[in-house]
């Protein structure tokens, strides 16, 4: 920090967590973000998944300066920036649509920020940053000369290099190719530490927000689904869209009457099951009985199911095999089709489409999900994992 | 047999191409051929004999130099106003949005769709009727308000082109409102407003029909071509016919190579990685 300008110095003081209290934007009579609060603590990793149109974007841009909130409020630290302009927020922004200034090269495009806060020599900076995205031979090149994954690295290093309190990356590797986005998540998540960055990460990558965050929310529709460490979502998500977002889940739809003990008992098609209380996100009405793929194990007779375990019976209809497991589709007796992953370690027999099977769980990986009435089974009859829509 | 086809085929649009140039062209060529022209006679347009005396000497007449100088003076004026009104215009209406907006974008045509005749003698009805005394001034207001339009319409499409979100990408690189104007808006919108400043230039050059009326004993070159065809042209008007024509080919033809230098230099530069910036 020594030898910057007192500018500067002013900016990198820390400041503080990244709170949103009650924002909300309406486009007419249309809402886009809905009563959203959250806090992000100062240099946390914090992703945001989302389908296309829930209102990522938008929450970004008002988190910006570059919209402003129908209401509620953005707060830095203890500082309330809800009307403060883009330019005075101590926040940059890789956007989905790169917007690269057409008329300065690479360079000067990286170097804006930094111009802008006064810096006198930026090369060192910029080229340092040009390496790091592999772009150093491009430098003076301008964005219509570069493909579209060449832009988007120059828009990320663009705001990566001014160091901002919070970077906010709306799908910044969504152009590359899967080794080079490997690569890429890895300098991301290494100058998010070694900095101390808040990062908010707009990504359609499963994979990428799960591996590279602390803190993962999923948002439908203008809200937040669901908000925790990636571990708890996938294990124990709390509806049945954040069920089926991350990951797969089959989703039986059961009643429940009140817990027993340490348990929920459900009824699902007339067979009853049983669930932990402490896996509930719902134990009385109407609710789903859900379990993972990979969490359910075939068998060829009931005799063969451990003790403690809970099963269905069916037929199996596919099985894939995909090399490190096999995918089976597996038909119950009242008709849904529910999928199971088990992995190829060698122990256990493949199950040939048309055996009778079958399938059971540890009530311990199971969970309750509320659900409306009348809504049936939801089980994802994809045998391949939901690849993330393009926006 | 096919093989001309073939050959016709492949050739027709740039043959089509050549005539139509040639058709533009040609009532330029025979102006610059008179301009080198020393006529028998005042009502000759024959070519009788080479000279260059036209060139050395194009004020033979002094009113009409007179009035080429008034000319370039108005049209000047007329270009500098019409050029920032009618950029701010473009600009408000394109990133505001505000009651009677799509009214004015249909007023912006009406100068341009007005016949001239129409528009020069309800201008001279109105400066009558207000009692302004017609001369430089009127002919300069009357030439402001057509070329506006055109200049509206010119740096409207520009803008109209020109994505948002880099505006709002230098506001997000803390560039204020002013430098995200001067160092992102403007250099992508300057193309459009240089061409409509030219435009404008040789829209009040070359008025006729409107100055005509609003002149009161003011002449413009176009007034002063006019006035001397009944008495028979000199031949220095071709002087300045060609002269004014060889500048704009001038004026075009340095754009585009600055254009093209500016973008072997990209190229070039970026063969070059590591060069100076
Ligand atoms: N300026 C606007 N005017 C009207 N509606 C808008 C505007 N901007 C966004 N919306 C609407 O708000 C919703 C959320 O948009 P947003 O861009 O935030 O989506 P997103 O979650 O980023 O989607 P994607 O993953 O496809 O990028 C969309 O339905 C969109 O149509
Ligand atoms: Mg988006």
């Amino acid at each position: 920090m020594i030898g910057m300008g007192a500018k500067l110095r002013e900016r990198d003081a820390p400041a503080g967590d990244l709170r949103l209290a009650n924002l909300t934007k309406r486009f007419g009579i249309f809402t886009a973000v809905d009563d959203l609060s959250l806090t992000i603590p100062q240099g946390s990793f914090f992703a945001l998944l989302g389908s296309s149109g829930c209102g990522k974007t938008t929450t970004l841009r008002m988190i910006a300066g570059l919209e402003e909130p129908t209401s509620g409020q953005v707060l830095l630290g203890a500082r309330d920036v809800t009307r403060l302009r883009p330019y005075k927020r101590p926040v940059n922004t890789v956007f989905q649509s790169y917007a690269l200034f057409p008329h300065l090269d690479v360079h000067q495009n990286v170097a804006f920020g930094l111009r802008r806060r006064g810096k006198r020599s930026t090369d060192d900076d910029v080229m340092g940053m040009l390496e790091l995205v592999q772009l150093r031979d491009y430098a003076r090149h301008y964005p219509a000369q570069l493909s579209g994954g060449q832009q988007q690295r120059v828009a990320l290093v663009r705001a990566l290099v001014n160091h901002p309190q919070v970077l906010l990356l709306d799908e910044p590797l969504g152009a590359l190719d899967l080794k080079l986005r490997r690569q890429m998540q890895i300098e991301l998540k290494r100058i998010q530490t070694e900095v101390g960055i808040t990062f908010v990460h707009v990504t359609h990558d499963q994979e990428e927000a799960m591996t590279m965050a602390d803190t993962v929310a999923v948002m439908n529709a203008g809200r937040i689904e669901q908000l925790g460490a990636p571990a708890e979502l996938y294990e124990f998500p709390a509806t049945a869209f954040v069920a089926n977002f991350l990951g797969q889940s089959n989703l039986l739809a059961a009643e429940a009457a009140g817990p027993a003990g340490s348990d929920v008992p459900v009824t699902a098609h007339g067979a009853r099951f049983s669930v932990p209380a402490d896996r509930a996100r719902s134990d009385r009405g109407a609710v789903y009985l859900g379990v993972r793929p990979e969490k359910l194990h075939l068998v060829g007779s009931a005799a063969q199911v451990p003790s403690g375990h809970q099963h269905v019976e069916g037929v199996v209809t596919d099985a894939s095999y995909v090399g490190v497991s096999t995918q089976y589709l597996v038909r119950t007796g009242w008709g849904s089709e529910i999928s199971a992953f088990t992995a190829n370690s060698g122990t256990g027999g493949q199950h040939p489409v048309g055996t009778p099977v079958v399938a059971h769980w540890d009530p311990r990986h199971a969970f309750l999900l509320p659900r409306e009435p009348g809504q049936d089974d939801r089980t994802t009859p994809l045998l391949d994992e939901p690849v993330g829509a393009p926006s | 047999m096919t093989r001309v086809w073939r050959w016709l085929a492949d050739r027709w649009v740039m043959g089509v191409a050549l005539l139509v140039l040639g058709y533009l062209s040609l009532p330029i060529m025979v102006v610059a051929g008179l301009s080198f022209n020393r006529p028998s006679s005042r009502l000759s347009y024959d070519f009788d004999e080479f000279t260059l005396d036209n060139w050395r000497n194009p004020c033979a007449t002094s009113d009409m130099c007179d009035a080429v100088v008034r000319s370039v003076q108005i049209g000047f004026i007329a270009t500098v106003v019409a050029t920032v009104v009618g950029t701010l215009m473009a600009f408000a209406l394109v990133r505001h949005r505000f009651r009677g907006r799509s009214g004015i974008n249909l007023l912006i045509f009406l100068p341009m769709a007005t016949p001239e005749l129409v528009m020069g003698t309800s201008l001279l009805a109105l400066f009558v009727s207000a009692g302004v005394p017609q001369g430089f001034w009127t002919v300069v207001i009357a030439h402001v308000m057509f070329c506006v339009s055109f200049v509206v319409v010119t740096v409207k499409a520009r803008l109209a082109g020109m994505d948002r979100r880099l505006e709002e990408a230098a506001m997000d690189l803390y560039a204020s409102e002013w430098q995200t104007f001067r160092l992102v808006t403007l250099p992508l919108v300057l193309p459009g407003i240089v061409a409509a400043a030219l435009l404008a230039f040789s829209l009040s050059f070359d008025d006729f029909i409107i100055t005509n009326f609003n002149a009161g004993t003011t002449v413009t070159f176009p007034m002063y071509v006019w006035g001397a065809a009944q008495r028979g042209i000199p031949p220095q008007v071709n002087v300045i016919g060609t002269a004014m024509f060889v500048i704009a080919l001038l004026l075009v033809g340095v754009s585009s190579l600055r254009g093209r230098r500016a973008r072997r230099a990209r190229i070039m530069s970026a063969v070059r990685p590591n060069g100076p910036s």
